[in-house]
């Protein structure tokens, strides 16, 4: 990674006439090599850090998600790669993987931690050593979950741990669990550098509503991590505590209730979809007016609607415990508040289809990600609201219809556009372009195979096909096998455009600083960025967005500082 | 990967130097957003408390007859004149008293270390009663005795592990007073651990009448 | 590196501490206050309140809390945005209590 060549950028940097600068690539401090990546506190190389981490943590959750589907060759139970043991494990570790080790870190300790100061006018984060920690916690609660391994046999309780299971196996949950504790305290650390850094650190001029809407998403995202992660950090506490003493708490035969574990699981998990998702809708909103040429609509209502979410989001846990024996004055009242999530979504959407609205839309790798997202967060939404309301939830939980709706929700929502911003920026980051056509050509495959893997989930779970067997009765052959093919296409896909996302850090067209006509700050400066982001901290002076040369949705140019 | 000659690397790191710049308020707020996570994790065990005892409020009610009151009650005392200490301590450093500073702070830590002793004497006497999660004696008992003693040495416990990592901060402050680390224009960092001292206690002040005032 | 504050948020902002000590008397007295209404629970706790036990004695925590807070911690001092952090806490505690107990308290 630090052999990465430099990138001479446009822009001149006041420290060398001639026009060249450091880039945060070129190695200036005192170590060398590998240290000079693992000890910096640059927010750009940590991003990077966390980048190339979480992507090869993501590369194992796709391996094992698709031994998964390879599984469902035969119907079973004779014939099969894995027995029952092993498919639990499986199962438990893709979930992990993907849910504590790539979405939840996801888009802000990568594309959050390298770009929330640029936009923001900063130099850094506020707690940059904080930030190093947090990277460091990472990976050692990966290490110690990857260490359940080797002791008892890998966990196979599911990736949510549900007692009293989860207190009675042999299997090495406490490793497991001790690791997704850790995982919780690098959340919390990223949040809390967030907050301090956009409550602090913002360039004069930059007020809050003045922020680009990524940043505004981090921040709503912050606010989660920060305060909802210690519920689960005491949660999986309580469990160790639990197998190593037995105090009973969770304990049924002890007087404990399992169902309060599942209130205290979901206090945190819930809102930790929106810790997956409101960053990827801070990356549409950013996406979305760049490629349109055109401000965007609605800006205050969509910085409100993530703070919204960000709130409503707490309100809803119980809906997935509908059939966990809670009582009926709580499913109704969860039930209920579980629709009003779809108010700031909504809003969101309607926002930037009306940016589009006469916008001159320039349909670049980005922007078709952004279009494959609609589509597919479509779907996830509207098989939520089905699993939202109680009647059909009872008939669908538990079966394969869930997994269909979170993964479209959360591979087809929030990855997607992880990846869309990854096609987005990565030009900024390293200076250089990926090929567009071969982009093109990777999302259109990643589509297809996407469907074609979770569409027929959601057929099957219809029919009651439950969720985690690995066997299956013949008459859902069909369906599982047209699953199992998309698999393989979806990994063609991803494939596809990692390869030619690396081939293009790389070796890519040399690009310069704002290939997009993007308006953020980051655009402003050289790419790849300097070492220190700004050679003179700016000073913000109009809204974010501006596009001088777009049709003005006002009568009147955006008005200027008051 | 290009080199860069030693008169650039002077002039980065002296930017580097400079963007090291000092923000108190900063500071001060990232420590409290991190004392808010910390209470948000002990709301998750109060929330675990106050169900149980609502399942069960007869059987907290006897098994709370059983802790020591005296020993809460003195343990409570210990750690709010730990706090005046502390207190006292941020005070003297702001008038640039080093050696004053240095001498409440060193109370803040004795006066958490006899907490400490407190509630390992405390302990004993419980366990010595055969007391203790798993044990038969506690087992015999009805399920919402266990589950409160479960809870009195789940949340006790975390407590104390929170009293001791209080502890060794406040440790690391005095070597930086010591050292003038910490001084009359410097003190950010003695007040935030101060904050962290605070909050230890105010969690105890909750703790306290939920399992040693419930007769 | 021109700027005389890089760094610094929106103008006007402070970035030191610039706060006038509080006196040493005053942080007696707090802590006289804490005492006595630790003695004021551990004497009620004596008398039988049957249902009220518990509210007096969050009561009289709550009230020694908002004391370690605001003068121990200084947020009566601080800047509102201070206030604020702790109020989001605080009523993400509430509707976590609230909604748990929405399910719990209808099911013994």
């Amino acid at each position: 990674m630090a052999d990465v060549t430099i990138a001479a950028g446009k822009s001149p940097h006041s420290h060398s006439p001639d026009g060249e600068y450091h880039s945060y690539l070129e190695n200036t401090g005192k170590h060398r090599g590998i240290l000079a990546w693992i000890l910096s506190t640059d927010h750009k190389r940590i991003g990077i850090l966390y980048l190339i981490s979480i992507f090869t943590f993501f590369a194992v959750g796709v391996v094992l998600g698709f031994l998964m589907r390879l599984e469902m060759l035969v119907p079973g139970p004779a014939g099969k790669i894995f027995n029952a043991q092993e498919y639990n494990a499986l199962f438990t570790l893709h979930g992990v993987i993907m849910v504590f080790l790539f979405v939840i870190p996801g888009i802000p300790a990568t594309l959050g931690n390298f770009f929330l100061p640029i936009q923001i006018g900063a130099k850094d984060v506020a707690f940059p050593r904080l930030n190093l920690l947090s990277w460091y916690l990472y990976i050692t609660g990966a290490i110690v979950i990857m260490m359940s391994m080797f002791w008892h046999g890998l966990p196979d309780t599911g990736w949510t741990f549900y007692v009293p299971y989860s207190i009675r196996t042999g299997t090495d949950v406490t490793m497991a669990v001790f690791g997704v504790f850790i995982l919780g305290f690098s959340s919390i650390l990223t949040g809390l550098n967030f907050l301090t850094t956009i409550h602090r650190l913002r360039a004069p001029g930059m007020s809050f509503f003045r922020m680009p809407l990524f940043v505004w998403a981090l921040y709503a995202t912050a606010w989660i991590q920060v305060i909802a992660t210690p519920v689960l950090a005491i949660t999986l506490l309580l469990i160790v505590i639990e197998r190593v003493f037995s105090v009973g708490i969770f304990n049924p035969t002890l007087g404990g209730d399992p169902v309060l574990y599942q209130h205290l699981f979901w206090i945190y998990s819930h809102p930790a979809v929106y810790i997956m998702i409101l960053p990827p809708m801070g990356v549409v909103s950013e996406i979305v007016t760049t490629f349109s040429h055109r401000s965007v609509f609605g800006y205050k209502m969509i910085a409100m609607s993530s703070l919204a979410i960000a709130f409503i989001g707490y309100l809803v846990w119980g809906h997935h415990m509908f059939v966990a024996g809670e009582t009926q004055t709580a499913q109704f009242v969860f039930s209920l508040l579980t629709f009003l999530v779809a108010i700031p979504s909504g809003i969101k959407v309607f926002n930037w289809v009306a940016t589009m609205y006469k916008g001159s839309i320039d349909p670049q790798p980005p922007f078709l990600f952004l279009m494959a997202f609609i589509i597919l967060f479509a779907i996830g939404g509207l098989t939520g609201l089905v699993l939202g309301s109680l009647a059909t939830d009872v008939h669908l939980t538990g079966t394969y219809f869930v997994v269909g709706h979170f993964h479209y929700i959360i591979f087809g929502g929030a990855v997607f556009i992880f990846f869309g911003a990854l096609h987005y920026w990565l030009p900024k980051m390293f200076g250089r372009m990926y090929g567009k056509k071969t982009a093109n050509w990777a999302l259109g495959i990643l589509f297809v195979g996407f469907n074609m893997l979770y569409f027929p989930m959601l057929l099957l779970g219809y029919e009651g096909m439950p969720r985690r067997y690995f066997a299956y009765l013949p008459k859902y052959e069909t369906l599982q096998h047209i699953s199992m093919v998309g698999s393989w296409v979806l990994v063609i896909g991803l494939i596809i455009m990692f390869v030619n996302l690396i081939h293009g850090i790389f070796r890519g067209e040399k690009c310069g600083p704002n290939p997009w006509g993007g308006t953020t700050l980051e655009w402003t400066i050289p790419s790849p960025p300097p070492l220190e982001n700004f050679e003179e901290i700016p000073i913000v002076t109009n809204e974010p967005y501006y596009h001088p040369e777009a049709e003005p949705i006002k009568a009147e140019p955006i008005p200027v500082a008051k | 990967m290009s080199e860069i000659t030693e008169s650039n690397a002077e002039v980065l790191g002296h930017a580097h130097e400079e963007h090291a710049h000092r923000d108190d308020v900063g500071a001060k707020m990232g420590m409290w957003i991190f004392l808010l996570t910390e209470l948000l994790l002990f709301t998750g065990l109060f929330l675990v408390y106050a169900v149980y005892r609502y399942y069960y409020t007869k059987e907290f009610h006897e098994a709370g007859m059983q802790t020591h009151i005296l020993f809460g009650t003195v343990n409570t005392m210990v750690l709010l004149t730990s706090s005046l200490t502390m207190v006292l301590s941020i005070a003297a450093i702001q008038r640039g008293k080093k050696w004053l500073s240095a001498t409440f702070l060193s109370s803040t830590i004795l006066l958490g270390l006899a907490f400490l002793i407190i509630k390992y004497v405390e302990w004993s006497e419980e366990i010595a009663k055969g007391i203790y999660p798993g044990s038969p004696t506690l087992l015999a008992k009805s399920n919402g005795e266990v589950l409160f003693f479960g809870l009195y040495y789940t949340m006790t416990g975390l407590h104390a592990i929170h009293v001791i990592a209080g502890m060794t901060i406040l440790i690391f402050m005095l070597v930086f007073i010591l050292r003038n680390k910490i001084t009359k224009d410097n003190y950010t960092k003695l007040e935030n651990a101060g904050l962290y001292w605070h909050l230890v206690d105010i969690i105890w002040i909750f703790l306290f009448p939920l399992f040693y005032l419930i007769n | 590196m021109k700027s005389p504050e890089p760094d610094r948020g929106m103008p006007g902002q402070e970035s030191k501490t610039h706060e006038e000590p509080i006196s040493y008397g005053l942080y007696l007295l707090i802590w006289l206050s804490l005492i006595a209404l630790t003695a004021t629970t551990v004497a009620v706790a004596g008398i039988n309140l049957a249902a009220f036990a518990l509210v007096v004695a969050l009561l009289i925590a709550v009230t020694k809390a908002s004391l370690v807070v605001n003068y121990f911690m200084h947020i009566k001092f601080e800047d509102r945005i201070f206030k604020v952090f702790i109020g989001i806490a605080g009523f993400t505690i509430f509707v976590i209590y609230a909604l748990t107990f929405s399910d719990v308290y209808f099911r013994r």
